[in-house]
C-alpha cells in the first residue's frame, strides 16, 4: 500500500487508494458494476492526498469547473453532506462524472501530486460523494419563484438533463421530449450497466422530476412535433437541442448486412436498452456467437467488447486499425478490459465478410495497416499494407467505428445552421441561427463526453435564461 | 400510456385496433408507422398506421397475430393500455395526382393500402386496387376498397375466391396503362410485382418492413440496400423504389432472429400466455 518516501516539503502520499473492483474473472460473466467504489475510510485517505494547493491546477482541467479541493477539504472533514453541496453548485450529475468522466485527461491530469506519483483520485471522491448522497434522503433545491416562462428541452441525455435542471432551478417550467422510452441518453442504452448501474441514472433523472420538470417520453421532435411547432403552436418560449450522435456508421465492405454483424449502437441498444441480456424474460432478442470480433478502438468498442464476454462468448477480439498508443478509449477500460481477457488486434481492418449458405457471418478477411503522417486529427494515419490480407473466423461482429449526428431535427427546422458533418452551428454559449434556439452536446461538438455535453447545458441554461429573462 | 378503445377480429388472427393517441393522430399522414411497447419488459415492434382520425385524436393499425408481441397485444382489452407508442415515425407517402395508379395490397397490409387509396382517390387518381391473401377467410375491407377504386380485383394463393395468385396482373398491364404503382404486402409479393411492372416502366412503390428496433435511426438494423445504396428503413424509407430495392437482401435480414423469435413465442404459450401485459 502508500508508502512514505522522506522527500522535502510537504510529504506526498504517492500511490492513491486502489478502488475495490470485482475480480476479473467473476465480472467477465456478470453485469454487475465492476468498480465497487471507496468506503468512508479510503475516501479519507485519498481525501488526505490532496495538497489544497492555494493556485489549484485542478479545476482548470474541469470542463464544468468544479472547486475541486474546497470539496476534498469537507470530505476531509467529515462534512459530506456540504460536500455534495459544493459539487452540485457546478455538476448536476455527480454519480455519473465519477464513474464515466476521463478524470486523466482532465482536472487528474493537471493535478500537482501527479508529477511526482499518483493524482489525486478526484473523480473516486466525487462518486462517493454522490453515492454517500444516495444513501440518505435527498430534498430537491429549487431556489427560484416560478418565471411564467416554458422551456422544450429536446433529448434526455447528459445535455438535456443538465439543461433541464439548471432552468428547473431558475423558475422556469421546463418539458424535457425524449425520443426513446428510458431517459439518460447514451448513459441508458449506450453505457453498459457495469460501468454505470441504470438505477444511478434512474436516480439522477428523479432527481430532475423533483425540480418540477416534466418528462415526455417517446417523442420524436421533427416527426411528433417540430421545434416551429413547440415555439409557435404548443407554449414554448425557447428550446435546447441535445440530441446527441445517435446515428451509426459503417464500413461499406462487402458483406456487411450478412447475419451476425451488429452496429455498436443495435448491439449496445438491445443489450442495455431492452435487456437482452435477460431474454427470454425480456422479450427483444440477441444472439452472440463464440468468436465475436470488435471494430473500432473507443470507449463504444470497449463497452460493446466487455458486454459480448458477459453474455457468453468464447473468445473477444478487438480490431483496431491504428496502434495501441493511439486508442482513444480510455485507459482506465482498456485495463479493465484485457484484463477479463479481451483481445486486442492492432493495425488491421476488415476488408470483407465472409458469409455461410444460410447468410450469417462466418469469417472475415482483414488488410494489415502501418502508420503513416498523422491526418486532420493529429492522430497518425493507418495506411493498408499491399497483399498483407488475412482471414479470421468469427461469428459475430460488432461495429464501433464511430456515430453521426441524428439528422431528424436539422431536416425538419427551416433555417437552423448546420457544418457539412451535421453537426448544429452555434456560438459559445449554445445559441443556435434561430431566435430562442439553442444547443448542446454532441450534436454541436459530434461525439464527445459526458461532462462536455453537461457543460454546454449549462452554458446554454444560462443564455437562455438571460434571454427568457429580456423578451 | 395510450388507451385502446376497439379491438376487434377482422379476419382469423388478424386483429383492428383504435387507440386514443391524439399526439400521433394529429401529425399522421399516409404511409407513415409507430412503433409500440406493451410493457415494460416488451419489446419495440413497428406497425404500419391504417387510420387516425385528428378530431377524436385516434389512430388505428392491424396486425397480424405471429409472434409473442403481437399474439399478447391480441389479448388486451378494450379500456386497458399500450405502455408506449412513439409516431408518426417514417416519411409520408408522396400522395398528387399520377393519373392511373395500381393499388396492390396483400395480407395484413390490405389496411394500411385502404389509407393510400382513399388519399390518392381524393387527390383525383383513378385508383385500381387488388387485395390479395393467402385464403379467402383472410380477406378483408375489400367493400370499403370498392367505394374509393375505379375496379377492384381478389386474388389468393389458393384461388379460394378470385384470382389464383398474381399472374393475372401481366395481363392487366398488357391491357391498361398505369402511371404509378403502389404494392404494400409480404416482401414476397412486393418483389413479384416490382419485376411485373419494370418493363412496362411504371414507377413502382413499395413498403419495406425490415426487422426494426428504435425505428429512429439509430440502430441500424433495418438497413436495406437500395440501387445499391445502403438504406435505414424507419428514416430514410419506409416506401423505396420497387425497382431498386435487393429484395432477397431484405427476405434473409427478416429472419435473422427466427430461432429466438420461436422460442419466444413458445414459452409464453407454454406458461399459459400470460396476460399481465408484461407487468
Ligand atoms: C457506448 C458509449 C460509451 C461511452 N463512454 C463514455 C465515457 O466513459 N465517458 C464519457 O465521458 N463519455 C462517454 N461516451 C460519450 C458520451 O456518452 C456522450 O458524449 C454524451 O452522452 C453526449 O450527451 P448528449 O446529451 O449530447 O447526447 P446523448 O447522450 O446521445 O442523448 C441524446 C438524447 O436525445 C434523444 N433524441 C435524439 N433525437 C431526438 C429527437 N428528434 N427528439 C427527441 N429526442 C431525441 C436520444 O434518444 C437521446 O436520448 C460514450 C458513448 C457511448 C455511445
Ligand atoms: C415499418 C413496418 C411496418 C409494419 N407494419 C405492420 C402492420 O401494419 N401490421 C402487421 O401485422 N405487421 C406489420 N409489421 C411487421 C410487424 O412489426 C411484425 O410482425 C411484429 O414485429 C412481429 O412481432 P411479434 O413479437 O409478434 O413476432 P415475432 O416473434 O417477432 O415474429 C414472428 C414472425 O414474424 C416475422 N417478422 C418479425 N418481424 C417482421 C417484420 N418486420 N416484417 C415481417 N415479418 C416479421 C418473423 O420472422 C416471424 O416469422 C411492420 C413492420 C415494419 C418494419
Ligand atoms: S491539484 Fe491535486 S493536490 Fe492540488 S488542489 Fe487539486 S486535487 Fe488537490
Ligand atoms: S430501426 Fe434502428 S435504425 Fe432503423
Amino acid at each position: 500500500m502508500a508508502e512514505n518516501k522522506p522527500k522535502p516539503k510537504p510529504k506526498i502520499q504517492k500511490e492513491s487508494v486502489p478502488i475495490p473492483k470485482q475480480k476479473p474473472e467473476e465480472r467477465r460473466r456478470n453485469f454487475n458494476e465492476v468498480a465497487l467504489g471507496y468506503t468512508e475510510e479510503q475516501a479519507l485517505a485519498e481525501a488526505n492526498r490532496c495538497l489544497q494547493c492555494p493556485k489549484p491546477q485542478c479545476i482548470q482541467g474541469c470542463p464544468v469547473e468544479i472547486e475541486i479541493p474546497a470539496f476534498i477539504k469537507l470530505i476531509r472533514e467529515g462534512k459530506f453532506e456540504e460536500a455534495v453541496k459544493k459539487v452540485k453548485e457546478k455538476n448536476s450529475l455527480p454519480a455519473i462524472c465519477g464513474r464515466v468522466c476521463p478524470q486523466e485527461e482532465q482536472c487528474q491530469k493537471f493535478c500537482i501530486v501527479g508529477k511526482v506519483g499518483d493524482p489525486v483520485s478526484i473523480g473516486r471522491l466525487e462518486r462517493f460523494l454522490a453515492d454517500w448522497e444516495r444513501s440518505i434522503d435527498v430534498k430537491a433545491l429549487r431556489d427560484a419563484p416560478a418565471t411564467g416562462k416554458k422551456v422544450a428541452i429536446i433529448g434526455a441525455g447528459p445535455a438535456g438533463l443538465t439543461a433541464a435542471a439548471d432552468l428547473a432551478r431558475l423558475g422556469h417550467k421546463v418539458v424535457i421530449f425524449e425520443a426513446l422510452h428510458l431517459p439518460g441518453g447514451v448513459l441508458v442504452y449506450g453505457i453498459p450497466e457495469f460501468r454505470l448501474p441504470k438505477s444511478i441514472v434512474r436516480a439522477e433523472v428523479d432527481y430532475i422530476v423533483k425540480l418540477g420538470v416534466e418528462l415526455k417520453l417517446g417523442y420524436l421532435i421533427g416527426r411528433t412535433f417540430t421545434i416551429p411547432e413547440l415555439l409557435k403552436y404548443k407554449g414554448f418560449d425557447a428550446v435546447f437541442i441535445g440530441t446527441g450522435a445517435g446515428l451509426p456508421q459503417f464500413m461499406g465492405v462487402p458483406g456487411e448486412n450478412l447475419g451476425g454483424i451488429y452496429s455498436a449502437n443495435e448491439f449496445l441498444i438491445r443489450v442495455n436498452l431492452m435487456k437482452s441480456y435477460a431474454f427470454p424474460a425480456y422479450d427483444t432478442p440477441i444472439r452472440i456467437g463464440k468468436h465475436v470480433v470488435v471494430i473500432g478502438g473507443g470507449n463504444v468498442a470497449m463497452d460493446s467488447a466487455r458486454s459480448a464476454l458477459r453474455l457468453g462468448a468464447e473468445q473477444v477480439c478487438i480490431v483496431y486499425r491504428r496502434s495501441r498508443d493511439e486508442l482513444p478509449a480510455r485507459k482506465e477500460e482498456i485495463e479493465n478490459a484485457e484484463e477479463e481477457g479481451i483481445i486486442c488486434k492492432f493495425l488491421a481492418a476488415p476488408t470483407r465478410f465472409i458469409g455461410d449458405e444460410k447468410g450469417w457471418v462466418k469469417a472475415m478477411e482483414c488488410i494489415c495497416m502501418e502508420l503513416g503522417p498523422p491526418d486532420e486529427s493529429g492522430r497518425r494515419r493507418p495506411v493498408p499494407v499491399k497483399g498483407s490480407e488475412f482471414v479470421m473466423d468469427t461469428d459475430t461482429v460488432i461495429v464501433a467505428i464511430g456515430r453521426t449526428p441524428n439528422p431528424i431535427i436539422q431536416s425538419t427546422t427551416a433555417g437552423l445552421e448546420v457544418t457539412k458533418w451535421g453537426t448544429i452551428v452555434t456560438d459559445e454559449n449554445g445559441k443556435t441561427s434561430l431566435e430562442g434556439v439553442y444547443a448542446g452536446g454532441d450534436i454541436v461538438t459530434g461525439e464527445a463526453t459526458v461532462i462536455s455535453a453537461m457543460g454546454a447545458g449549462k452554458k446554454a441554461a444560462k443564455a437562455i435564461h438571460e434571454y427568457l429573462m429580456k423578451k | 400510456m395510450y388507451k385502446i378503445l376497439t379491438n376487434k377480429e377482422l379476419a382469423p388472427k388478424i386483429r383492428l385496433f383504435e387507440v386514443y393517441a391524439p399526439e400521433v393522430a394529429e401529425k399522421t399522414l399516409p404511409g407513415q408507422f409507430i412503433i409500440l411497447i406493451i410493457g415494460e419488459t416488451g419489446e419495440r415492434i413497428p406497425l404500419t398506421i391504417a387510420g387516425y382520425d385528428h378530431k377524436k385524436g385516434t389512430i388505428k393499425f392491424v396486425f397480424n397475430e405471429v409472434g409473442k408481441t403481437t399474439k399478447q397485444l391480441g389479448l388486451m382489452k378494450e379500456g386497458e393500455y399500450i405502455e408506449t407508442i412513439t409516431g408518426p415515425l417514417g416519411n409520408p407517402s408522396e400522395i398528387k395526382n399520377f393519373g392511373k395508379v395500381l393499388c396492390v395490397g396483400g395480407g395484413v397490409m390490405i389496411a394500411p393500402m385502404f389509407l393510400q387509396v382513399q388519399a390518392l382517390q381524393k387527390t383525383g387518381n383513378k385508383v385500381t386496387t387488388v387485395v390479395g391473401a393467402r385464403i379467402k377467410d383472410l380477406l378483408f375491407f375489400e367493400d370499403e376498397m370498392k367505394v374509393y377504386s375505379d375496379k377492384v380485383y381478389v386474388a389468393t394463393d389458393d384461388g379460394s375466391k378470385g384470382y389464383k395468385g398474381l399472374d393475372f396482373l401481366k395481363d392487366l398491364l398488357f391491357k391498361e396503362k398505369f402511371d404509378r404503382c403502389v404494392v404494400m404486402g409480404p416482401v414476397v409479393m412486393m418483389k413479384a410485382v416490382s419485376e411485373m411492372t419494370k418493363p412496362f416502366g411504371i414507377p413502382t412503390v413499395v413498403t419495406l418492413t425490415p426487422i426494426m428496433v428504435d425505428g429512429m435511426g439509430m440502430c441500424g438494423v433495418c438497413r436495406v440496400m437500395v440501387a445499391g445504396k445502403m438504406k435505414f428503413g424507419c428514416v430514410d424509407g419506409p416506401e423505396f423504389d420497387g425497382h431498386a430495392v435487393d429484395f432477397d437482401g431484405l427476405i434473409k435480414r427478416q429472419r435473422l432472429f427466427l430461432p429466438e423469435e420461436r422460442l419466444s413465442s413458445l414459452l409464453w404459450e407454454k406458461l399459459g400466455g400470460c396476460s399481465c401485459g408484461g407487468k
